[in-house]
């Protein structure tokens, strides 16, 4: 029997997680080596004896067993979540509600709880997503740098501040608490953050790292699973995931290179997954918020929803993006209304609307602004500037895919410029 | 056909779980592979890192382990091979050289003449 992908990580996050709310979130320390203890069990055991028949349920056993010892042995001095300590301090129910704390219902709200401290308000975005990966994802160190293209010092001085204020609260995020909603927004946004940065990756490795979005996604079915949590806006977020993670097979072609939007095969997209988002999406429909996830997502359905590119309904794209730049305005999201509006009026438009597009020079260090102007004066039949603008963005890129595409962007505007 | 036991000493932990699944994986694959072609007669157990020690005529109970982190034992397995060379070879192949650590490979003494046991 092989082990499920990604097995040790997850089940790592949710038993920290359940540890966490055992000993309370100032131990979260000692939550962390218990299970790594655990893990250090488990992989010297079946290393040699190959897998048990429920291995999720083995370590979650022996983990149980170190959380009772150590309650046993220092019952009041560790315990912290209010709720539980009564129970925890009196043997007739420690077991029980330990037994309770590692049951499948208890381990994801233990986990949502995590993703809800770990939004805390004094957080940086980028904190929150550092911390979400590393306490929930069971990423290391190592791992989140090497996705983030930063040092292991940054990120590690990151956590462990990150870490320091985590453990200065009280307890885990109480669920009824009145600020709930603001917390959702800042776990919504980071999630968005996360599933992004796996989408549009500017790791130099790999322009698209599926682990990142897959992991973005089981979060985000875990907090549309909770009744409580479920608001119009998580629905469309979900939606957007879904609906952009079923093209994500096309992104890159057999040999890891990079397709442009344009030459993507459809018939490849997800079906499963679009049928998902496009049920999310309507569900997301209740209510009278619009926000940036509702209409990112109905851009996607729009793709998603178009057999052939040729017949993409560029008009009421435009007009997505624009209700996008009135509510959240930013330089990438002015530059895709430009190719959209390229696409609905020609590459003369396109490049007139970048030429007024405010913050400009946000852009100066993203490869995609000048591929796309290369894209469009490709258009216009302009050989020599298009490949001017592809070079600069050559110079820019990020990753060998980016690297690549761009390459074969400047390959063809030289087959296509007459006597050369 | 002789018995033999691997002794695994000494090895570097990963340090991530998805490090510790992989390597986990690899070590899977591995003996899996040994016991297919039915060259394992135990699959071992792994040994906790610590313990005690008793020793001397006064009975000395002092805590494990023994030596350094290099040259603790972690776990065992049995194999059968033709001789020692043969055991050697079906060693190679263990993940545990690659986070140095090392396989001792010791023949069980079984004598020829072993029927008055």
């Amino acid at each position: 029997m092989d082990i499920e992908e990604h097995f040790f990580r997850h089940e790592f996050g949710r038993i920290v997680a359940t540890l966490t709310r055992l000993f309370g979130v100032r131990n979260f320390a000692l939550a962390e080596d218990v299970a790594q203890d655990a893990f250090c069990r488990a992989m010297e055991t079946w290393k040699l004896r190959g897998l048990p028949k429920n291995p999720s349920a083995w370590l979650m056993a022996i983990a149980k067993n170190r959380a009772l010892d150590i309650l046993r042995r220092e019952r009041t001095a560790r315990v912290s979540e209010p709720e539980l300590t009564r129970f925890l301090e009196s043997e007739w129910t420690l077991v029980p509600t330990i037994e309770e704390a590692f049951s499948t219902y208890a381990v994801k709200d233990s986990q949502l709880r995590m993703m809800f401290s770990c939004c805390h308000p004094r957080l940086s975005e980028e904190a929150q997503i550092a911390l979400i990966l590393h306490i929930l994802c069971g990423f290391s160190v190592k791992e989140i740098a090497q996705a983030f293209v930063s040092s292991h010092a940054a990120i590690e001085k990151r956590i462990t501040r990150a870490k320091k204020i985590l453990a200065e609260s009280a307890k885990l995020f109480d669920l009824a608490d009145a600020d709930f909603p603001s917390r959702l927004s800042s776990v919504l946004q980071a999630l968005y953050l996360l599933f992004n940065e796996g989408y549009h990756g500017s790791s130099p490795e790999a322009a698209v790292r599926m682990e990142l979005c897959q992991e973005a996604m089981l979060l985000m079915n875990l907090l549309i699973e909770q009744p409580a949590l479920v608001t119009p806006q998580s629905y469309a977020l979900a939606a957007l995931m879904y609906l952009n993670a079923a093209r994500l097979p096309t992104r890159l072609n057999g040999s890891g290179n990079l397709v442009s939007f344009f030459e993507q095969d459809r018939s490849l997209w997800n079906h499963n997954l679009i049928a998902e988002g496009q049920a999310l999406l309507n569900l997301s429909a209740s209510g009278t918020e619009l926000t940036k996830y509702h209409i990112e997502a109905a851009i996607a359905s729009m793709h998603t929803s178009t057999a052939r590119t040729e017949d993409t309904d560029w008009k009421q794209i435009v007009s997505l993006y624009d209700m996008l730049m009135a509510i959240h305005p930013s330089p990438v999201i002015a530059l895709n209304r430009a190719i959209a509006i390229a696409q609905l009026d020609g590459p003369e438009r396109g490049l007139q609307e970048i030429r007024v597009i405010h913050d400009l020079h946000r852009l100066s260090s993203y490869p995609f602004y000048p591929a796309t102007l290369g894209e469009l004066e490709l258009r216009r039949g302009n050989y020599p500037v298009a490949k001017a603008h592809f070079s600069t963005a050559l110079s820019l890129a990020r990753n060998p895919m980016e690297r690549n595409f761009l390459q074969r962007r400047i390959d063809t505007c030289k087959e296509s410029q007459p006597g050369s | 056909m002789t018995e033999f036991v691997y002794f695994y000493r000494g090895y570097e932990l990963p340090a991530s779980p998805e490090e510790m699944q992989k390597k986990t994986a690899k070590w899977m694959t591995w003996l899996k592979d040994l016991s297919d072609k039915g060259l394992v007669k135990s699959l071992g157990e792994p040994l906790q890192p610590d313990g005690k020690v008793v020793k001397g005529t006064k009975k000395q109970v002092i805590d494990g382990p023994y030596a350094e982190a290099k040259d603790v034992v972690g776990g065992y397995s049995i194999i059968v091979a033709r001789d020692i060379e043969q055991a050697v070879e079906f060693s190679l192949g263990c993940p545990i050289f690659e986070d140095g650590g090392s396989v001792e490979v010791r023949p069980i003494g079984q004598l020829e003449l072993s029927d008055g046991y």
